[in-house]
């Protein structure tokens, strides 16, 4: 028998939620040689590669190629009758995520981890049950990992039913583009799908609570993503307040409030709720167990190691809060498992987590934005370099927006970094790295980037931050 | 004919020197009369010349460390002669003096970064010994390689502590924070035992010994410091003292006692913060808040204080500390003597919050019921004497701070403007300086910031 049971337990380590927290921690248990299983009650891969992530992305990569063959012309592409249609690029996304889902099964097996179907939920003292079809059983481990994700809220004004008011979820499934949808809640998710609906031919509006798209990001990427949408013809409504929707058997009804205090009612064919997501933290033997939760938002409170109020009990990805992002909770799994296994030497830098919004132009960051980092009282110094000045930019066509480096003038540190246009979520990594390796904002300059290329727009908003950069 | 290369004495008063700058490297050929290092004094920075002729074969004193005069900083010998006795005869240099500065290796951190002892030099690890070699690691990726530099060996990470022959030179495995942070802290990063991936010195690293040395500085009886408790959560940087700063610190310090005070006074016309203030406490009202013009300055002072970050400060007795945030200490009276609670981040908070802290944390100050936390911590304070028709006073500094205001009454007084006699509301500030760590030019500086935000207000949002 693999790992170090002893005998005494069934496993070393019972991992509950195979989505990428889950499955990552399960794979990083393997690797070490630990006896583990891997509880999940639907698909392996969960939210994000399911409905969630993955075939999000495949709908938006569509949605691209759709945009570009319409602005073809200067490349010498023509079309006869050129018609964009959901139906296949919607079939499209779900083979992309039942390949990878198939994917994270070969990996389990691969890492000799038992995968159990099934509903898990903690009994306390090691123990856990796993219901399915109406039967139970009980298997126990050494340590417990918590990875049961997270789901779209629902609001008592704006209530779920997949049918007329979706979630993300229902956004996937659909096979045509309606004629109108609204999208309220201008985060990651709903910039998504608006983005995906508008290419298809939608007429789409988007309504946030907040004074700006992508509330979260540096206000410059929000000002910026904004102008992009308004050019593709969407309406943005901010700081506006959803009253009431309606949905009917044709459609729904809306009515909001605008900043400026002027009452809308909109008929349109569906809307698309993305006001954020709540914890699994209900029916999963929390109370059995004694595990406690976060005063704010139902989420398990842990430590930067991931350890919950009980020992040998650990939690990761959305359940346990913090950003509710898919690689934030990979990361939490491997320290999870690492630390089970003894050689937990590093715990998560919750500072360090990358944001990615993958509508066009894309959107990036980590770190402080600059209100953030002036709030804080830093001395800070602010390079931002526009897409026009790089070529490979310009060449491929694609020139909206810039890389921003916000850096503090005391020890020269890469506090924030927002980078909106080409590549973006791509290229935010470099900065991820940089503030890891506790790199000063010089070596980024320092480190020679390939020309042409978009990277070297990195080192150029490096060097704005440095008061010198060369093609602005 | 090897030579040993001393630390000279460059001043009549001069009893201990800081490397500031190799001008020479190890394996650098060396004439009689050649320029070495550059040396600071408690006066200047002067230059160290060769009084023997050859190679530079051996330096023992890091840019940035300090020897006392007579100490052996360098060797220098003929190219391939044995130098081995003179070394033993050293008795053993310890790792942090030992650490060889290359002069071709201080390559700076770029055009904001010229000082000099770069952080980025090299410094020579020890031979691995059974005791200290570390698990063999892999050899950390260098983030910016330079040819000129031999191969590290792999197999050692142990943090150089116990050297006794440096070995050949190899990298110091440290991010560029820490060692940015190390310089500026006057630590030498070969020293500090590394918590990142295969021993490397990571900035948590440097800030806990830079902590650990502070913390052992007060704690050694010598000059009697009191270690000061620093504030939870406050952003700060420890300025090590220059030989300059060290004289400066110790004549002053024999002349006016314990804490060297010196005066600045400024005379504000304060018409347009009399009209700030109307106007605030307008806006205010609807949120049962009312600001007085002692909040004004503590706003005002605090934002100019994060211009001016040499006064926002603590003489630590072998170092300043210097903030990047700004808690204001605000004189109380209380029945039998006065006590300064805190208004934290005071430049980051409106007005109207500032008056209503201030109101609270002086209401149980009178009643005796304020925490520890809120009167410690912080890094300047003001007197206000204004309430009892104070024209002008001086206050007395709250050590370790080292700046305090003395504020006066506003009273309508006759100034001369533009050589006519006008009458005006004026207002006196008073300005006491602990003389070690800020200069009269600083403090004059501060309080021409702190006048210009009181005569127009409206400078304070710039």
């Amino acid at each position: 028998m693999a790992g170090n049971t002893n005998g005494t337990t069934d496993y070393d380590v019972i991992i509950i939620g195979g989505g990428p927290g889950g499955y990552v921690a399960a794979i990083r248990a393997g690797q070490l040689g630990l006896k583990a299983a891997c509880v999940e009650a639907d698909k392996l891969g969960g939210v994000c590669l399911n409905i969630g992530c993955i075939p999000t992305k495949a709908l938006l990569s569509s949605a691209l190629l759709v945009n570009e063959l319409k602005g073809a012309g200067g490349h010498g592409i023509s079309f006869d009758g050129f018609t964009a249609d959901l139906g296949p690029a919607q079939k499209r996304s779900r083979k992309v995520a039942s390949r990878l889902s198939n994917g994270v099964s070969f990996l389990l097996k691969k890492n000799k981890v038992d995968h159990i179907e099934g509903y898990g939920r903690l009994l306390g003292g090691g123990a856990v049950e796993v219901e399915k079809d109406g039967g139970k059983r009980r298997i126990t481990a050494g340590d417990i990992v918590i990875a049961t994700g997270s789901r779209p809220r629902s609001l008592p004004f704006l209530e779920i039913d997949e049918e007329r008011i979706w979630s993300s979820t229902g956004a996937l499934f659909q096979e045509k583009a309606p004629e109108t949808l609204v999208v309220v809640g201008a985060g990651a998710v709903g910039m998504e799908f608006a983005d995906i609906y508008n290419a298809y031919g939608t007429k789409v509006t988007v309504i946030e609570a907040l004074d700006r798209v992508l509330p979260l990001e540096d206000s410059d990427s929000s000002r910026t993503v904004a102008q992009a949408f308004k050019r593709r013809k969407m309406d943005i409504f901010t700081s506006a307040r959803v009253e009431s929707t309606v949905a009917r058997d044709d459609g729904v009804t809306i009515s909001f409030t605008d900043k400026r205090g002027k009452a809308h009612t909109l008929d349109v064919d569906y809307v698309l709720s993305a006001v954020g997501r709540i914890p699994n933290t209900e029916d999963i033997g929390l109370e059995a167990a004694g595990v406690k939760l976060t005063e704010r938002g139902n989420f398990i409170a842990i430590d930067e190691a991931t350890r919950t109020s009980v020992p040998g009990v650990w939690a990761v990805g959305d359940c346990a809060g913090n950003q509710l992002l898919a690689h934030k909770g990979m990361h939490e799994g491997v320290v999870a498992v690492e630390h089970i296994a003894g050689i937990g030497h590093h715990t998560v830098d919750y500072g360090n987590v990358p944001n990615c919004t993958y509508c066009h132009p894309e959107v990036a960051s980590v770190g402080l934005t600059e209100e953030q980092a002036r709030e804080k009282g830093l001395d800070i110094e602010v390079g931002k370099f526009p897409w026009a000045g790089n070529g490979r930019a310009l060449a491929a066509g694609d020139s909206t927006g810039f890389i921003k480096v916000i850096r503090d003038k005391r020890y020269s540190e890469v506090v924030g970094a927002h980078i909106v246009g080409p590549h973006a979520t791509e290229l935010i990594a470099e900065f991820v790295m940089a503030r890891h390796l506790e790199s000063t904002v010089e070596e980024i300059d320092r480190a020679m980037h390939p020309h042409p290329t978009l990277s070297e727009a990195v080192a150029e908003g490096a060097l704005g931050a440095l008061g010198r950069a060369l093609h602005v | 004919m090897a030579t040993r290369v001393h630390m000279e004495a460059l001043s009549p008063t001069m009893e201990e020197g800081q490397v500031v700058k190799w001008l020479k490297g190890e394996g650098d050929a060396v004439a009689q009369g050649d320029i070495l290092a550059e040396i600071e004094t408690d006066k200047a920075t002067m230059e160290l010349v060769a009084r023997g002729e050859g190679v530079l074969r051996r330096v023992l004193v890091s840019e940035g460390a300090a020897a006392p005069v007579g100490d052996v900083i360098a060797i220098i010998a003929a190219e391939g002669e044995d130098i081995a006795a003179m070394e033993a005869g050293l008795g053993g240099g310890d790792a942090a003096g030992a650490a060889g500065a290359g002069a071709g290796e201080a390559d700076g951190n770029g055009a904001s970064d010229a000082g000099p002892g770069d952080g980025r030099t090299e410094a020579p690890q020890p031979a691995a010994t059974p005791g200290t070699a570390a698990p063999a690691g892999a050899p950390e990726t260098a983030t910016s390689a330079r040819s000129a530099e031999a191969p590290a060996p792999a197999t050692t990470t142990a943090p150089a502590m116990e050297a006794t022959v440096p070995a050949a030179p190899t990298r110091v495995k440290a991010s560029p924070v820490a060692k940015r942070l190390a310089r500026d802290a006057g630590l030498d990063i070969a020293t500090v035992r590394g918590s990142g991936p295969g021993g490397r010195v990571i900035k948590r690293d440097v800030e806990a010994a830079a902590r650990a040395a502070a913390e052992a500085a007060a704690a050694t009886p010598a000059p009697p410091v009191t270690p000061w408790p620093a504030p939870p959560d406050t952003e700060f940087e420890d300025i090590a003292l220059t030989q300059m700063r060290k004289t400066v610190a110790r004549r002053l310090t024999e002349s006016l006692g314990p804490v060297p005070h010196f005066f600045l006074t400024v005379d504000a016309d304060m018409t347009r913060a009399l009209a700030a203030r109307k106007r605030v406490n307008e806006l205010l009202a609807a949120r049962g808040a009312k600001a007085s013009i002692n909040d004004l300055v503590i706003k005002a002072a605090a934002v100019a204080l994060t211009h001016h970050p040499e006064c926002n400060a603590w003489w630590q007795g072998d170092s300043i500390r210097r903030f990047h945030r700004v808690h204001v200490g605000v004189a109380v009276a209380v029945p039998d003597g006065l006590i300064t609670p805190v208004v934290r981040d005071a430049h980051a908070k409106g007005l109207g919050r500032i008056s209503t802290e201030v109101r609270e944390l002086a209401g149980r100050a009178r009643e005796k019921k304020l925490q520890p936390h809120e009167y410690t911590g912080s890094t300047f304070s003001i007197s206000n004497l204004g309430m009892f028709g104070i024209e002008e006073f001086t206050a007395v500094i709250n050590p370790p701070e080292a700046g305090i205001i003395a504020v006066g009454a506003v009273e309508e007084r006759p100034v001369a403007v533009a050589g006519e006699v006008v009458v005006q509301p004026r207002m006196r500030v008073t300005m006491s300086c602990d003389h070690r760590v800020i200069d009269g030019a600083q403090g004059a500086r501060f309080l021409a910031t702190l006048k210009s935000f009181l005569e127009e207000p409206s400078a304070i949002l710039m």
